[in-house]
């Protein structure tokens, strides 16, 4: 009996420690990191921001920003070579023949002024040298292999044609024109919407398992997690905190950081609907219209977008409304118009039931009673105001004397965790979560009756995410609020959520309470997010539902 | 905050140059008739003296006997006086066309754009020259032509940053909370748009004393007053002859605008470390 | 197709704004203080009383105001810009002599400094932090700053004066009678020094924001996806970073085009060299208001011009300008 030589690993990273430029929150970005990725193996890389995971997929390309940030110690041994020790004509070698990259933005990762077909005509002539018309065949090839269509009319297109899903799947042939060894892609998903997100990792996968690649996954989802990886290594803080087989680690996480992660993942544990519904109804929305138009000049006219086509729903004191959609669904346009942001064309909102303006007169008449939590914690606080003045300036605008509206202040910030030092400091101090919090108190400061809340969580790491949905959670308990909840993730909506309401275009197509939606879904649009949600145990689909 | 702003100032050393430079020209400005022994217009010595032929005038004369640095120290006075007061209007002018064209948008923005365009379209200086000519030259002609043709570049980067800031969702809350619009402009925009306001500012004195010594050169100046232009203007015609009447007040032109275009580079290092507050 | 229409409606703008500046000369001499037709006579011709009269009638300025403005339109689209009692000849006359020395002058100026400006801004971000890119950075400020007027007249008094190595005055050699070939190298020195100085301005502007825009484009993603695809440093330059920085490049050559008109006006009276920008200054000299103003509105058909061009140029390179 021969023995089976020992499989080789494609990718072998050693005791990498990357450096930071002094002056940094720490003196190494990675500290001591270790993985092994086979041939036909996906290797999950989890962490939050900051924890290093793309530091580790930029050295092994090496396209870190030396000599600000470098690898000081450790081997990353791929084809038999340590990448280290290899100079950057070396590294170009293999850049593109024998590795590829996806990165995290679509949209800036074309050259805007190069056509499509230009740009993977690149990878081919940067390594082998090819007659004209087999270059064309293979760039065809390509693009029709990542699923796109009309490559003959793609070849010869510039970027701003395509959708950001487009984009990263133009990207991905790229990437994998030269049938390289090795994909790394560093959280390639994150930026697009969740039915898209579901198509290109179904498109990774069938691309791996035809050409056998090697894939390192960066991410911070464990849903994603659960549904690609083989191996999994979790990072925090430049540290391999944990690392193993996918599904050992999710059913049995050892370290408390990992446990931490999975545990904050909305589980798909769903709000009960109350026994008795209130009686007041807050809000109610009619056949609420909208539309604008894009990109006009004085000579020509722009694009009309129907963001709003005949809306309809209601909202009693204490419940939570989710509007669920993705991108372009319109759900943020009619957070707007019922807070008095936008004007809206046709249709009638009532707020306790008095009917609203629309336009100027909306926001006079409701009297700040109806608030608002953005999405943006970066945003969404004037980075030259301090903290206090902030939360203070809406009741101060109607009418509370200064000192007054300040004590409310204070007290507002202890409500929502932070301390009352914190109203002299600027927004620029604090972390994304805890700006959110303070966003939370600048509209808890009107003593609104109506809270509408765009996406409050999904710019925050995940394990902060949990957090400040508590808090929401708390609030509305203590002053029983009716809320708008608006988001893209039905996981967040289903824990959070009386009543859903799924938008798509403009239009509800799906509407009722939570714990029914979910699991009984009528409309195919509701199916297919669902679906597309990564989950945590895959084996919890919803087959049964096809019944 | 401010120590910070120092401290990336401090880095930039020709930032620093040129602060040392403006300086010593306020200084001398202030000092004027000490440093200046002589009237500048006064017939201080023999025609088209060398430097450091006379004594007590170690720049030399021109074709009238006039002493070289006493008219250089005028002409400081002067310059200083035209950059600073025009650029102020300017200012005014300009913030106050982009502001509103970039928070109200839509045909106020289209209407204001393109009238900002067409005044861009105008050649500066020929205008300047043109309204100069017709209005008669005095220090407020020259003051009122510098600002109308310099206006259209500050209200497009106004514009520019008002259209952004306006999107923010400070302000979506601020309007939220209540507050009316000119307090929203000038409360919350205003103070996140002043850095490129300011370092634009350095740039436009610099670029005024440029347009007024021209306007100077071409005989356009104020009459009254000695100007470096002006001095470089009547040594057009007898270069052959006396090269330091042209190469000294050229000289302090170039210094003053080196020195204001490079505190403007500092001033942009300093103020825009952090582009848009995001910390992370 | 999308060329041609965003080109017209160009085009109509320029057109309108010509217009508008005509509108504007005409609203200066009624806004100026003293006569009206005393101030288009020039003082030249404000000394003939018979002159004058004939301005009168043909201003008629008992007329209704919007009347007044129609009909000098209309001797504006014309192409009559008035009479030069000075110099004896129809304005327009005048300016048409001197255009093909200014089209001369500022277009080998615009030509030379956008060349030299992208050349070195591009050299300088490609060493960006060493000496080299100091260097370029240090001379592009001095010129920033330097007078125009000053810089011409030390090029003369170096080249010239000094060195005796260019003229300095003039278009050609005056009484040397040449032909062909040899008055096309005469006018070619003579061009020399007026266009290298008008150019170095300017090239100062244009490498400035060359190397600004390089820098800054080459920290985009693109430039990154370029790099994970081995594609080679030289290429990269040029095709991802050099080709996306043009973009503002080129509309701030369109926006400085009007500018450089300008600098013509103290370049060619320090070099005497005879184009419009000459003629203004004598303009200047002579109180000869409506030469100048008809100057000017010619000064401003020219930077209309220029931008057109810029603006086919940006077509040219900005594949997705169909879409605005």
């Amino acid at each position: 009996m021969t023995m089976d030589a020992i499989p080789v690993p494609v990718l072998d990273v050693q005791d990498l420690d990357i450096r930071l430029p002094a002056g940094g929150d720490r003196a190494l970005a990675v500290r001591g990191a270790s993985l092994r990725l086979m041939a036909g193996q996906t290797l999950c890389v989890v962490g939050e921001s900051g924890s290093g995971k793309s530091m580790i997929a930029n050295a092994i390309m090496g396209l870190l920003p030396r000599p600000h940030v470098e690898p000081v110690a450790g081997r990353i041994v791929f084809d038999g070579q340590d990448l280290l020790q290899l100079g950057e004509d070396g590294l170009r070698t293999l850049r593109g023949r024998r590795i590829g990259m996806v990165f995290q933005e679509p949209m800036s990762a074309l050259n805007p002024v190069m056509r499509i077909g230009e740009q993977i005509a690149e990878v081919f002539d940067a390594h082998v040298r090819l007659p004209a018309a087999e270059k064309r065949r293979r760039i065809l090839a390509a693009l029709a292999d990542v699923g796109l269509p009309e490559p003959e009319v793609l070849i010869d297109s510039y970027p701003f044609r395509l959708s950001g899903g487009q984009r990263q799947r133009v990207v991905i042939a790229c990437a994998l024109a030269l049938e390289p060894a090795l994909l790394i892609c560093d959280e390639p998903t994150t930026a697009l919407d969740v039915t898209t997100q579901a198509q290109i990792l179904a498109l990774i996968r069938d691309l791996q398992r035809r050409k056998g690649t090697a894939v390192l996954f960066i991410t911070h989802d464990f849903g994603v997690v659960a549904e690609i990886a083989d191996q999994v290594v979790v990072m925090q803080t430049g540290q391999v905190v944990e690392a193993g087989g996918a599904a050992a680690v999710l059913a049995r996480p050892q370290h408390a950081y990992t446990r931490k992660l999975i545990a904050a993942i909305p589980d798909g544990r769903v709000r009960a609907p109350s026994a008795e519904r209130p009686v007041e109804r807050v809000l109610q929305v009619q056949d609420l219209r909208k539309t604008y138009v894009t990109g006009g000049t004085l000579f020509r006219k722009g694009r009309r977008v129907e963001a709003a086509r005949g809306l309809s729903f209601e909202l009693r004191r204490g419940e939570t409304l989710g509007l669920v959609g993705e991108s372009g669904s319109g759900k943020s346009t009619v957070g707007r118009c019922i807070v008095g942001l936008s004007p809206f064309d046709g249709g009638r909102v009532l707020f306790n039931g008095r009917t609203m303006q629309s336009g100027a007169q909306f926001r006079a008449q409701s009297q700040g009673r109806i608030q608002m939590v953005f999405q943006d914690p970066y945003a969404s606080l004037n980075p030259r105001h301090r903290v206090g003045p902030t939360i203070a300036a809406g009741p101060i605008a109607q009418g509370l004397p200064r000192a007054e509206a300040m004590a409310r202040a204070l007290e507002l910030l202890q409500l929502v965790g932070l301390g009352p030092e914190a109203a002299e400091r600027f927004p620029h101090e604090f972390s994304g979560g805890q700006r959110q919090r303070i966003g939370i108190a600048r509209a808890l400061a009107m003593r609104p009756a109506l809270l509408v809340a765009d996406e409050p969580v999904s710019a925050l790491d995940v394990s902060v995410q949990a957090q400040v949905l508590a808090l929401f959670a708390e609030v509305r308990e203590r002053f029983q609020l009716a809320m708008v909840f608006i988001t893209h993730d039905l996981r967040v909506a289903g824990e959070m959520c009386d009543h859903i309401a799924v938008m798509q275009r403009g239009e509800i197509v799906e509407y009722g309470e939570t714990a029914k939606v979910l699991a009984d879904p009528r409309h195919a649009y509701t199916r297919t997010l669902i679906e597309a949600q990564p989950r945590l145990s895959a084996a919890a689909r919803p087959e049964a539902l096809a019944a | 905050m401010k120590s910070s702003f120092w401290r990336r100032f401090r880095r930039n050393k020709g930032a620093v140059f040129g602060l040392v430079v403006l300086a010593l020209v306020a200084l001398v400005t202030a000092l004027g008739p000490l440093v200046a022994q002589h009237d500048p217009w006064d017939m201080a010595g023999m025609p088209f003296a060398a430097p450091l032929a006379e004594p007590g005038m170690p720049l030399g004369t021109d074709t009238m006997g006039r002493d070289i640095l006493s008219g250089i120290v005028a002409g400081a006075r002067v310059s200083l006086l035209i950059g600073v007061v025009s650029t102020v209007v300017s200012l005014f002018i300009g913030v106050g066309v982009g502001a509103v064209a970039g928070y109200f948008g839509g045909w106020i923005d289209a209407t204001l754009m393109r009238f900002t365009e067409l005044f861009q379209a105008i050649p500066s200086f020929a205008l300047a020259i043109v309204l100069v000519a017709i209005f008669e030259p005095s220090v407020q002609s020259i003051v009122a032509a510098i600002a109308v043709v310099s206006w259209p570049p500050v209200a497009r980067l106004v514009r520019s940053e008002f259209l952004t800031l306006r999107q923010r969702d400070f302000v979506a809350a601020a309007q939220l909370a209540g507050q009316s619009t000119p307090r929203i402009i000038l409360t919350q925009i205003l103070p996140n748009a002043a850095s490129p306001i300011v370092v634009m500012a350095s740039l436009m004195i610099a670029t005024a004393i440029l347009l007024e010594s021209s306007l100077s050169f071409l005989g356009l100046g104020d009459p009254n007053r000695m100007s470096w232009g002006y001095m470089v203007g009547s040594a057009r015609t007898v270069l052959r002859q006396a090269w330091w009447m042209a190469v000294f007040p050229g000289v302090a032109i170039l210094m003053t605008v080196l020195a204001l275009n490079l505190v403007g580079e500092g001033l942009n290092d300093g103020l825009n470390a952090r582009a848009d507050g995001k910390g992370k | 197709m999308k060329r041609l229409q965003f080109m017209s409606v160009r085009l109509l703008q320029g057109l309108l704004a010509l217009l508008l500046i005509a509108t504007v000369n005409f609203m200066l001499v009624r806004a100026a203080p003293g006569d009206p037709v005393s101030i288009m006579a020039g003082e030249a011709g404000a000394s003939d009383p018979q002159f004058v009269a004939q301005l009168r009638q043909q201003f008629g300025l008992d007329q209704p105001l919007p009347n007044q403005l129609a009909s000098y339109l209309g001797r504006v689209l014309q192409l009559d810009l008035g009479f030069s009692y000075r110099q004896q000849q129809s304005v327009v006359a005048l300016i048409m002599e001197r255009l093909p020395a200014t089209l001369l002058l500022t277009g080998t100026a615009f030509v030379l400094s956008l060349a030299m400006g992208i050349g070195l801004g591009a050299l300088a971000s490609r060493h960006a932090g060493r000496w080299i890119d100091s260097a370029i950075t240090v001379v592009a400020l001095v010129f920033y700053a330097t007078p125009l007027y000053w810089l011409a007249m030390m090029a003369v008094l170096i080249f010239t004066v000094q060195m005796d190595l260019l003229p300095a005055f003039g278009f050609f050699t005056v009484g040397a009678d040449l032909r062909g070939l040899d008055k096309v190298l005469d006018i070619g020195r003579h061009l020399i020094l007026p266009a290298a100085t008008l150019a170095l301005f300017y090239m100062a502007v244009y490498a400035r924001m060359t190397r600004a825009a390089m820098l800054e484009v080459a920290q985009m993603d693109f430039v990154k996806t370029a790099r994970a695809k081995g594609v080679s440093p030289g290429r990269i330059q040029r095709r991802h970073v050099l080709r996306n920085a043009l973009l503002p490049v080129v509309t701030l050559a369109g926006i400085q085009a009007g500018g450089m008109i300008g600098g013509a006006v103290l370049t060619e009276t320090v070099f005497a060299w005879p184009g419009i920008g000459r003629l203004m200054f004598d303009a200047l000299l002579q109180r000869d208001y409506n030469l100048l103003l008809g100057c000017f509105l010619f000064t401003a058909a020219m930077a209309v011009l220029f931008n057109l061009i810029t603006d086919f140029v940006y077509t040219l390179v900005d594949p997705r300008i169909e879409l605005s």
